[in-house]
């Protein structure tokens, strides 16, 4: 049925723009987390966004023309070198290593994301007002 | 075809093509954010046109691709919207003009629904006969 084509198409972009809502918390609450070595310090997360075709349907719960999280990479940035010999983590030569989170980009990624949520939900209730009204068509 | 069905059909079929048209305005804004995704849109005109009375496309050459035919469809009529300034990522979806074009879609949608409603309530006061 086409209606709640349309519902799930909405739902499943609404939960990929929840994804990345969580992604950019989790940025930005690991931004200023400290590392001994640069492979251990923490790089941000991305998550990547897929169109699910009508030929790669993966499950019965997708549908066609929706959004899917095809997975979630890791920012290839460089981490941050800081020189702080004072530091309970800091290697032996006094370095200790930040994370590579831009904050900045982080707030722009938070921001673009919740207005993606708006617009679907916006879309889920202007489709639910229009079933509804086609339902009153019998009462004529 | 008999009378009933052509007294109801046009806004019928135009209910439905409309509301393809909200799916596909849906998928659009569903896809703001993925990259390479190209925003698409109906022909509207042509895919109406289909239901009154223009002859669907003849098939003469091994090479032509059949018309889907019969019911209400938009797979022939399907257009990638050209986009007003491009993007990095290939992503071709504006979001001010898919929120305009889901508005109108919604309304074109309640206008049909209209139309359609006038003529059951025309239908049932012929037979009611008051």
């Amino acid at each position: 049925m086409a209606i709640d084509r349309i519902m799930n198409i909405a739902g499943s972009a609404m939960s990929a723009q929840l994804v990345r809502l969580n992604t950019t918390a989790s940025n930005l609450a690991n931004a200023s987390v400290l590392a001994t070595t640069p492979d251990a310090a923490f790089r941000a997360r991305k998550p990547v966004f897929a169109t699910i075709l009508a030929d790669s349907l993966q499950n019965q719960t997708e549908t066609a023309g929706g959004v899917r999280v095809e997975g979630i990479i890791q920012d290839g940035k460089v981490v941050k070198q800081i020189y702080d010999p004072g530091n309970p983590l800091a290697d032996e030569s006094g370095y200790v290593w930040g994370s590579n989170v831009n904050t900045v980009e982080e707030m722009i990624e938070m921001l673009d994301a919740s207005r993606s949520y708006q617009n679907n939900v916006e879309v889920i209730s202007t489709v639910k007002n229009l079933m509804l009204r086609t339902l009153d068509i019998t009462k004529v | 075809m008999n009378v009933l069905d052509s007294y109801l059909s046009t806004h019928a079929n135009a209910l439905t093509l409309r509301n393809e048209r909200l799916d596909l305005i849906s998928q659009n804004i569903a896809n703001a954010t993925t990259p390479n995704y190209r925003a698409k849109d109906i022909d509207f005109a042509s895919a109406m046109a289909r239901f009154s009375g223009a002859p669907a496309l003849a098939t003469t050459n091994v090479g032509h691709v059949a018309d889907e035919g019969g019911g209400p469809g938009v797979g022939g009529y399907l257009r990638y919207r050209t986009p007003l300034s491009p993007s990095l990522d290939n992503n071709t979806v504006e979001m001010g003009v898919e929120q305009a074009a889901f508005g109108k879609a919604a309304a074109d949608y309640q206008a049909s629904l209209q139309f359609l409603e006038h003529r059951i309530s025309g239908l049932r006061k012929a037979l009611r006969g008051d």
